[in-house]
């Protein structure tokens, strides 16, 4: 088992959460001999804000999560959380967070995190560069007083 | 009085039935799918999701498709799928100065760092109906929509600073300190009034829509007027971070759409304020614009007290009227309960009348 530093994990936990379920699907095909430590699990999370953007917290609303646990026969363990009711979702991201955990975690990066990264990248692109063509440049008439 | 009434099974299984019937309409027009709804309704998904007050836009979806674009009836079902999930967990609070932004104006700085960006908003259109999306009887174009002419270039910028903290760093705008107290939880705790604000902006981000419209639109009019100007308002995506607890550290679990509005209130100062300008602030799930900004005047006007001005009696400064009666599923709960089967409690009240009005008419015969 190689030791993974939280900050990487963290990371691409995040990006094999975030992905579109049938991504994942066709990046990792087959998930590798495992079992289950905790059956795919529907359920909220409680999503919170701050007063004024930056004051005290409050509670905004739920938003549904589903979470699964596995460990392969190697006995990696791997731990998902992922947004919607997708049990498939949460079940292959578990299993690719294991995986990575093992010899084959830099094969897994450039094959699976590095390409839903650069999609997810791409996409966020896509969408900032629409909003900067609504961009508005407001100049001041001349007003009377100023003559 | 409640007793339990028995028969009309069948009836209530033909009117189920029938229901399903007319909920599909005409079957000759196809039916609408989940994802049609998710993607070409999404504003009435976004409006189920707030005041469902869980964010999930295919279940939004199916429950306006079972509601018949009933959007009350769906928040309901929403609200009434929420209390069969397990709560797994609370988020850190989402940092929206770090949002993906789609939409970002200022009525009050027009030079506003980054510019003011107008997203896909309704504002300067003519309002006029375009026949053209129903392609008067032609077939609709099938084609994917013409891509934007010309797009901005865009700033890598991985933060939006909020336009309040320009004020902030002149000391003319009341600060909003940073505190991690655990908020008060109305899904889980009965409403204690006073509320606390964190309390009552979870009430009003879940209230709705058009009883939190009214009550600020009352306080533009002149029952407690706050003078707000819209400082900032955003419309974007941030992601939503779990502490997972078999990690011991915290992952982006998804993100979520929101609309924040902060208003900036003209304040001459109280006994116990400087004179500076004041705060209103809202945050909603999804596009919901229209909302965000009725919540931050409905939140600023509750804050009369805390900010030592006067209570004039006004509705929106009334936090029990206003907290009591945001809510649409409470309310349309109590207010359609009465047309279910009240048979003993009416017939206790026709007795009632028949006999008051047998002693006034005996009273009537002993005067003359």
């Amino acid at each position: 088992m190689t030791d993974a530093s939280p900050l990487a994990r963290k990371t691409w936990m995040a990006t094999l959460a975030k992905a579109p379920p049938a991504r994942l699907v066709a990046l990792v095909p087959h998930l590798p001999a495992h079992t289950v430590l905790r059956q795919p699990e529907i359920g909220a999370v409680m999503v919170r804000g701050r007063v004024g953007a930056t004051g005290s917290a409050f509670n905004l609303g739920e938003m549904t999560v589903t979470r699964a646990s596995v460990r392969l026969a190697t006995g990696e363990v791997g731990h998902a959380w992922v947004q919607g009711r997708d049990k498939g979702h949460a079940l292959r991201a578990a299993a690719v967070d294991a995986l990575m955990q093992t010899g084959q975690a830099a094969e897994l990066m450039s094959r699976v995190v590095q390409p839903l990264e650069a999609e997810a990248r791409a996409a966020r692109a896509t969408r900032a560069a629409k909003a900067a063509g609504t961009r508005v440049d407001f100049f001041t008439m001349v007003r009377g007083e100023d003559k | 009085m409640y007793v339990a009434v028995k028969g009309g099974e069948r009836a209530i299984d033909n009117a189920h039935e029938w229901l399903a019937e007319e909920r599909r309409g005409n079957p000759a027009v196809p039916e609408l799918t989940i994802p049609q709804i998710r993607e070409q309704m999404k504003l009435a998904v976004n409006r189920v999701m707030a005041e469902g007050s869980l964010y999930d836009p295919d279940l939004a979806a199916l429950a306006i498709k079972q509601a018949r674009g009933d959007l009350i009836e769906a928040v309901f079902l929403i609200r009434a799928y929420r209390t069969t999930l397990p709560r797994l967990a609370s988020s850190r609070p989402v940092d929206t100065g770090a949002m993906a932004v789609d939409r970002r104006i200022s009525a009050t700085f027009k030079d506003l760092p980054g510019g003011q960006v107008l997203g896909p908003t309704f504002d300067y259109t003519h309002r006029l109906l375009d026949f053209t999306l129903m392609a008067e009887g032609a077939t609709p174009d099938q084609g994917s929509p013409s891509p934007l002419k010309g797009q901005g270039r865009c700033e890598d910028e991985t933060r939006a600073p909020h336009v309040t903290g320009f004020l902030n760093q002149d000391g003319l705008i009341e600060e909003a300190t940073p505190s991690d107290t655990m908020p008060p939880d109305l899904t889980r705790e009965p409403m204690e009034l006073p509320a606390s604000r964190a309390l009552r902006l979870q009430a009003l981000t879940r209230g709705d829509e058009g009883f939190v419209l009214s009550m600020a639109y009352s306080t533009q009019r002149g029952y407690g007027r706050t003078h707000a100007f819209v400082g900032e308002l955003r419309i974007g995506t941030v992601a939503v971070e779990v502490d997972i607890p078999e990690l011991g550290f915290a992952v982006e679990v998804g993100e979520v759409e929101l609309t924040e509005c902060e208003t900036v209130n003209q304040f001459k100062g109280s006994r116990t304020e400087p004179p500076q300008f004041t705060r209103g602030y809202g945050l909603v799930f999804g596009q919901s614009e229209r909302k965000a900004i009725a919540m931050s005047l409905v939140d600023r006007a509750l804050r009369w007290q805390e900010l030592g001005e006067d209570f004039t009696g006004a509705p929106a400064q009334d936090e029990e009227f206003v907290l009591m009666h945001c809510d649409n599923i409470q309310a349309t709960g109590f207010l359609e309960h009465i047309k279910l089967p009240h048979y003993v409690d009416f017939q206790a009240e026709l007795e009632l009348v028949r006999k008051l009005r047998a002693e006034a008419g005996a009273m009537q015969e002993a005067a003359e």
